[in-house]
């Protein structure tokens, strides 16, 4: 783990170490909470053959989008991906592999990552195409469908806020899958509008405390794509 | 004269106990919004992780951070909170949403609703609605009763793969209100001027009605 007092890095180093190849968590729901800033560097940083994890793919043009129509994605595990054509196309073309979760089983998977824990069980899907092939076990006379825990090697985070420490907090639906990334992968990237000195942000207001974060980016506000379109996805 | 979908939302609207929490799904539910008067205390659940949303007022300037599940720039109301989405979906599974408005590809007389995959040719992803439909107290579609061929979507048993097993309610289209019972389909109200021979006519399910009780909207 990153020292406390390492974490502030600049973004092209902080991206730059990210292997190719890797599984990497992106938070957002459509472009709130979309990391815009790293996934811009990643882009210029240049790692292909990557496994996203997202709710959503952003739309074309922007986000995830971006890397996806450079071809540096191989996989997306998502919920669905209804705001961006390319990726649809790219995904019926056979150029990306997409994995489908319901929405919730998706936040979960993640968020038991964080925990420490292996999976959880679950009746969600339970007479759809969703859970065949499922794993069952039966828990107080009760089938439960076994979901794993889902892992990756990087989060990238967007928060509002941030102190050198890599304290996070989160703003309005901005929030959505970024605290659960952020402490679900191995080494997280978070990126915030504002940095602070440790004891700056108050502490009963941090979503996110500093020991699941490894690196924190001070980013601008004005390079964010988010509001660009007259919609927030 | 109002449109089909005007008839249809302003009917769902009185589906909406004061004092609930509703969520409304993507699309046409979507815009009930704009029938819930702002003095009713109704928290509205957005699932990327508002509760208490509202549309903006005209001349309100956007929060881009503030959107929900449809992407819509919104804001909140008095009694809002937001949280991250595992919290949102433990309130979705844990039946903590009272009523939710969905559409429909095909909902079936057992309350088998199909409305996020047409294989082959629709398939972007479930998003949240799988959880909703099968998770909230109260589901209420609201469909056209027929496709844009004239072909049913009230069907005897859906043919399309399932969001989520006997999870319906009641059915909201512009022909009819219906409610899903253990015998079947049964007719609440039936549209303005329409007969109910012709109602069954454009049904494949097969549809209880008793017209001593069968209201108009």
């Amino acid at each position: 783990m990153t020292l406390l007092t390492e974490k502030v890095r600049d973004i092209q180093a902080a991206v730059a170490a990210i292997p190719e190849g890797a599984t990497i968590m992106v938070g957002g729901f459509g472009s709130p909470g979309t990391p815009f800033a790293l996934l811009d560097a990643l882009l210029e940083s240049g790692q292909g053959g990557l496994t996203l994890i997202k709710n959503d793919a952003n739309e074309p043009g922007i986000g995830i989008g971006k890397l996806i129509e450079a071809g540096r994605v191989t996989r997306l595990i998502t919920s669905h991906l209804g705001l961006n054509r390319t990726a649809i196309e790219a995904m019926n073309a056979g150029r990306l592999e997409v994995s489908f979760h319901p929405q919730g089983l998706l936040a979960e998977k993640i968020r038991c990552a964080g925990a420490g824990h292996g999976g959880f069980l679950t009746d969600i899907g339970q007479g759809t195409e969703i859970a065949a092939g499922r794993r069952e076990v039966e828990v107080d006379g009760r089938p439960w469908g076994i979901e794993p825990a889902l892992h990756a090697d990087v989060a990238l985070v967007h928060a509002e806020r941030a102190d050198r420490y890599g304290n996070l907090i989160y703003r309005a639906t901005a929030s959505n899958f970024n605290p659960l990334m952020a402490m679900a992968a191995e080494r997280v990237i978070a990126q915030a509008y504002r940095l602070d000195a440790p004891g700056e942000l108050p502490i009963d207001a941090i979503h996110t405390p500093c020991a699941f974060v490894s690196q924190v980016v001070q980013v601008d506000r004005a390079t964010s794509e988010q509001g660009v379109r007259p919609h927030g996805l | 004269m109002a449109s089909d979908t005007q008839r249809i939302l302003a009917r769902a609207a009185r589906e909406v106990i004061p004092g609930q929490i509703v969520n409304l799904g993507i699309g046409l539910p979507t815009r009930l919004f704009h029938y819930l008067p702002d003095e009713m205390e109704v928290l509205v659940h957005s699932e990327n992780g508002v509760l208490g949303c509202r549309p903006r007022r005209e001349g309100e300037a956007p929060d881009h951070d503030m959107i929900d599940s449809g992407g819509a720039y919104i804001t909140t109301r008095p009694g809002a909170s937001v949280f991250d989405s595992a919290t949102s979906f433990a309130m979705i599974r844990r039946s903590r949403v009272d009523l939710t408005f969905m559409g429909a590809f095909e909902v079936d007389a057992a309350g088998n609703l199909a409305n996020w995959k047409i294989p082959g040719k629709f398939s972007p992803g479930i998003g949240g609605a799988m959880e909703l439909a099968q998770k909230v107290r109260r589901l209420v579609v609201l469909c056209s009763h027929n496709d844009k061929h004239g072909n049913p979507k009230i069907l005897a048993r859906c043919r399309l793969p399932l969001t989520a097993r006997s999870c319906v309610s009641r059915i909201i289209t512009d022909k009819a209100v219906m409610d899903v019972t253990p015998e079947g389909l049964a007719v609440v109200d039936i549209a303005e001027g329409l007969d109910p021979a012709d109602l069954q006519a454009a049904t494949e399910a097969a549809l209880i009605i008793d017209e001593s009780r069968l209201g108009r909207f």
